[in-house]
């Protein structure tokens, strides 16, 4: 059974407003150099674990950030180093993440990231409007989304992916409509269509704090989401997530993998991963006293505990670049911290990840992973919830409703444990 | 024992920040029962809420030492006294125990209504009242005008007036001097029967109830089996003691003292504040005047938000009212927040201290229902019914009349605000009583007002409506008949017990929409689309309806979000679990406090 493999550049030329990634601006290329150099030295420790012997990769992400921000030979080694250090299975998914301001007019970088192995690319695009770029901080304009996905095409990319946003300020659901269509005509394999959140600690959040963020009215984003269901579905590109669509073959392998609940393995500085350990994690937290101002993911709540072998262990490199370099150069795995998850909250998330999927969670699939039937552990909310109309149980799986899928964290919710 | 010529009993009348409990700090230092290193800043303040709100709700009292000028030495007790409207019959209890007052008034403020009421008290009882100007070191301080203002209002002669400051210490000898040689000596009988009276009382753990009291006749030892005459109780005095300032045993007080006792006695409700403490063997042939029975005149709900704090809040309760026997409660139910009390009063206030002393002192975290007064009901059948509960509301088809509790307030106010002053106790079905010029700046307004109409923010808005100047005293004055009718609210079409509430059939329709428009205010979005109403009887007065809610979604879930998204969820599952269900609707514990602040001022 393969892992899938994520690789986390954390650079951006400029933060987007709406943006809480673990991004930053303003690295120049030693910066970057240092950084890829630390990421080859996580490979080869994980490398050397028993979790990775055997282990083919069978799908590879390499997300930000801006992944295009390194410039085509650190990236074509990082690509490269990926095959040199783990068997990256024939076939495999690989993606790349690319902002389209960040691709240059020759198509040297796409060229060399093809030829190193990537065989998907995901262009950030949001918005055909220049005034919703604008807002949104995008470095990009419309016509460059054209030129990037055409240079795409030419480096040999086939398989590939527009993001999209709606709900997005002062946006109208005809705006999103032309979007849809703009987007449409690039002939994309899979369109991501991602209803805006306001995140704390954005711009965008300080704004709607200060009344200053016209988001549109409910009934607007209420339609700009059933538009994306209907004229992607129309062109041929079904949903299969909350908020993604794809033609018949060409789903994210790599994001399947978070919302099946499967072993994952992630590298670069904040990066996640979730695995069973076969040998002890412990060493954790930041190289240095003085580097310990690296915040803890999520909230100082998760019961973080040091991983021993056999557990379905999640756990988080340190965040900030300074603090993953350091521990790296001093030898020692970056990981912040972890927590080994419980059954019970192993199939929470089986079940709020599996409900995500338009196919929901797949009961045979579920009983053979857990021992246990999905009734007998959550007979009476599933009862529940489909008595209110949110989630149905049939052809052997459990799935939304299309009403579920907008009130997905009503019934996601009901799955935690107590 | 003492004798009776030098003891001075008195006790000090003041406004709330007019500086009675520094002043009274500063007579015990003067005298020197405390070092300063044992001066704890305000020694009579012991609640931690009682220096919060810097007032006092139980009466402390301490015994000073002091050589007089005419070398004399004098033996003065100081009995301190409740300082709020709800407390008024504990304070002419505390007053009947003395000869004497220090009528304490804050030089750059004047005369307050509640200061007003306690002169007035003290003078039906005869109170030797000696004229304080204090705070004179302030410097908006005009001594001279509120000098004017006492003669004028109270009429009392201010020549001898003293001008302190309990925070220099300015004038604090003139004061105890003033104490010996004004004040009158007690003349009780040290070999009559004996009859003491109780002004006050706690629990203490270990010693049951202390009892404090006032000895007017006779004399009382330790081991005397004593009888209090209005309760029955009997039993043996364990221990006699003086405050200096803490509890020092004795062996015996007569006369004109005053003192504590414990006598194991288990329960504080036997020991009524007003109450005469006889000998059993040779009891007074009738106890002292002015007895009551203090009842509880403000009622309201009190449930635990975590339903398993249930016991918690009785247990609390029980202990309350260990140091409390003006607190009742029993157990009552309600569909929509579970088990909880419903607790009755003397007032506001007090039923503020109290709740706020169960989530400090207790770490309970509770859910108060609208607070209402005790209706009295004429049935048609010819009966009368007291109903302190909206839950108990009889069938509108057999109430033939409602008659409500109504109090006499006073308003003391500088004159611009008297407009306003008049329209907000018109608004709140106020009869104009009479006003009186204090000065040419300062008014004395009286209004005849249902206790009901004082209980929502009435306090709140006459301190608006005056920038802080007016202040208010009130005192009940019987029931009066009046249009009241009881108003449900429905969620989803269900009536919720705990949200009706009785109001004024005129302003049922302003308050129901108030309440109506909050509440689609404070319940959050359903799956469903939730109709608010008020109703009375059948008829629907008030309807706003919570549309359902359409969105709740997280669009962004990939491997680095799952610990982060997670809590999200676990924090909406937690708030949703500290919801109360109301049939299907789940309702957040503010909805059931929007009565409380909801005023029919809002549309």
């Amino acid at each position: 059974m393969g892992i899938a493999l994520y690789l986390h550049i954390p650079f951006c030329i400029q933060k987007c407003r709406y943006c809480d990634f673990n991004s930053y601006a303003g690295y120049g290329p030693e910066e970057q150099q240092r950084y890829v150099d630390a990421l080859l030295r996580e490979m080869a420790l994980w490398a050397a674990r028993p979790e990775m012997a055997g282990t083919p990769v069978s799908t590879l992400y390499i997300g930000g950030g801006t992944p295009t921000a390194l410039d085509g030979a650190l990236l074509e080694r990082l690509i490269r180093a990926v095959g040199e250090y783990f068997a990256l299975e024939p076939g495999a998914e690989v993606t790349l993440e690319a902002n389209p301001g960040t691709v240059d007019i020759q198509g040297e970088k796409l060229h060399r990231a093809f030829a190193a192995g990537a065989n998907r690319i995901s262009f950030g695009v949001q918005a055909r409007q220049e005034y919703l770029l604008r807002r949104l901080g995008r470095i990009h304009t419309a016509a460059e989304v054209e030129k990037a996905v055409a240079a795409a095409r030419e480096a040999g990319f086939t398989n590939i992916n527009l993001d999209l946003m709606y709900g997005l300020p002062e946006q109208t659901p005809a705006e999103f409509r032309e979007t849809l269509h703009w987007a449409l005509s690039l002939e994309p394999t899979h369109i991501s269509a991602y209803s805006l959140i306001v995140e704390e600690g954005t711009p965008f959040f300080a704004a709607q704090q200060a009344g200053r963020l016209p988001l549109p009215p409910e009934e607007a984003e209420e339609e700009m989401a059933a538009d994306a269901v209907r004229i992607l579905g129309a062109a041929g590109l079904e949903q299969y997530e909350v908020s993604n669509f794809a033609r018949p073959g060409f789903r994210c392998r790599h994001n399947l993998v978070y919302w099946r609940n499967e072993p994952y393995l992630g590298l670069g500085c904040g990066a996640h991963s979730f695995l069973t350990l076969q040998a002890p994690l412990d060493n954790l937290g930041p190289a240095g006293p003085h580097l310990s101002a690296s915040r803890v993911q999520g909230d100082s709540h998760v019961a973080t505990a040091p991983g021993r072998p056999g557990d379905h262990y999640r756990f988080w490199n340190l965040r900030t670049p300074a603090a993953y370099q350091a521990a790296l150069e001093a030898g020692r795995l970056p990981v912040e911290a972890g927590e080994a998850l419980d059954e019970a909250g192993e199939m929470a998330e089986t079940m709020i990840m599996g409900l995500r999927m338009v196919e929901g969670v797949s009961e045979a699939r579920f009983a053979a992973r857990f021992g246990r039937s999905v009734t007998s552990v959550y007979g009476q909310v599933l009862e529940r919830l489909e008595r209110q109309g949110l989630l149905v149980r049939q052809d052997g799986a459990v799935r939304l409703t299309p009403r579920g899928m907008r009130l997905g964290n009503r019934v996601w919710m009901e799955f935690l444990p107590d | 024992m003492a004798d009776q010529k030098h003891i001075r009993n008195f006790c000090i009348i003041a406004h709330i920040d007019h500086g009675k409990s520094t002043l009274a700090d500063r007579l015990i230092e003067y005298t020197g029962l405390l070092s300063d290193r044992e001066m704890e800043d305000q020694v009579l303040d012991t609640m931690e809420l009682e220096r919060e709100r810097g007032i006092t709700i139980k009466a402390q009292s301490v015994r000073m030492d002091y050589v007089a000028d005419d070398g004399e030495h004098y033996l003065l007790n100081l009995i301190d006294t409740p300082g709020h409207v709800d407390f008024t019959y504990e304070v002419s209890r505390a007053l009947a125990a003395c000869e004497g007052a220090l009528l304490v008034v804050d030089a750059s403020q004047g005369i307050e209504a509640q200061t007003l009421a306690n002169v007035y008290m003290a003078l039906e009882h005869d109170l030797e009242i000696i004229p304080v100007i204090n705070k004179i070191d302030l410097p908006n301080a005009d001594p001279e005008k509120v000098k004017r203002e006492i003669a004028e209002v109270i009429g009392l002669d201010v020549s001898t007036a003293i001008l302190a400051s309990a925070k220099t210490g300015a004038g604090i000898k003139e004061i105890l001097e003033a104490v010996c040689t004004l004040v009158p000596p007690p003349q009780g009988d040290p070999r009559a029967p004996l009859k003491a009276m109780i002004y006050d009382s706690f629990y203490d753990s270990y010693k049951g109830v202390i009892t404090y009291f006032r000895i007017f006749d006779g004399t009382v030892r330790k081991g005397d089996r004593i009888r209090l005459m209005a309760s029955g109780w009997e039993g043996v005095v364990d221990e006699l003691y003086v405050f200096r300032p803490w509890l020092t045993p004795v062996e015996e007080l007569s006369a004109g003292e005053v003192g504590a006792l414990a006598a194991t006695i288990k329960d504080v409700r036997q020991v009524r504040v007003g109450d005469t403490i006889t000998l059993a063997d040779n009891p007074a042939r009738e106890p002292l005047p002015g007895y009551r029975k203090a009842t509880p005149m403000v009622f309201t709900g009190l449930y635990p938000v975590e339903t398993n704090d249930y016991n918690r809040l009785r247990e609390a309760l029980e202990k309350l009212q260990l140091n409390d026997a003006s607190i009742s409660f029993e157990p009552e139910t309600s569909e929509a927040l579970g088990f909880g009390f419903r607790c009755g009063f003397l007032g506001l206030l007090h039923m503020d201290v109290v709740r706020e002393r169960l989530e400090r002192e207790f770490g309970l975290e509770l859910i108060t229902t609208a607070p209402n007064v005790v209706y009295r009901i004429n049935l048609t059948n010819g009966q009368q019914q007291m109903i302190e509960n909206p839950a108990a509301w009889p069938d509108p088809t057999k109430i033939e009349s409602v008659e409500e509790p109504v109090v006499k307030a006073t308003i003391i106010t500088p004159a611009e605000y008297v407009g306003p002053l008049m329209e907000l106790c018109q608004d709140r079905r106020g009869t104009f009583l009479n006003m009186e010029y204090l000065s040419p700046q300062r008014v004395s307004l009286h209004y005849k007002l249902p206790l009901a109409e004082i209980m929502f923010d009435f306090f709140d808005q006459l301190k608006s409506r005056s920038r802080g100047y007016a202040s208010f005293d009130y005192e009940l004055a019987g029931y009066e008949q009046a249009n009241i009718v009881k108003m449900d609210i429905l969620i989803n079409g269900e009536p919720v017990d705990a949200l009706s509430c009785i109001v004024h059939r005129e302003k049922a329709q302003r308050i129901g929409r108030a309440l109506v428009s909050k509440l689609r205010k404070l319940i959050p979005r359903q799956l469903f689309e939730v109709p608010i109403q008020a109703a009375i009887g059948n008829k629907i007065i008030a309807r706003e309806n919570i549309p359902a809610l359409r969105k709740d979604v997280l669009a962004k879930c990939y491997g680095g979000d799952v610990t982060r998204k997670r809590k999200l969820l676990e924090k909406q599952k937690e708030g949703k679990k500290r919801m109360k269900a109301v049939g299907s609707v789940e309702v957040p514990q503010e909805a059931f406090m929007a009565v409380l602040s909801t005023s029919e001022e809002e549309d």
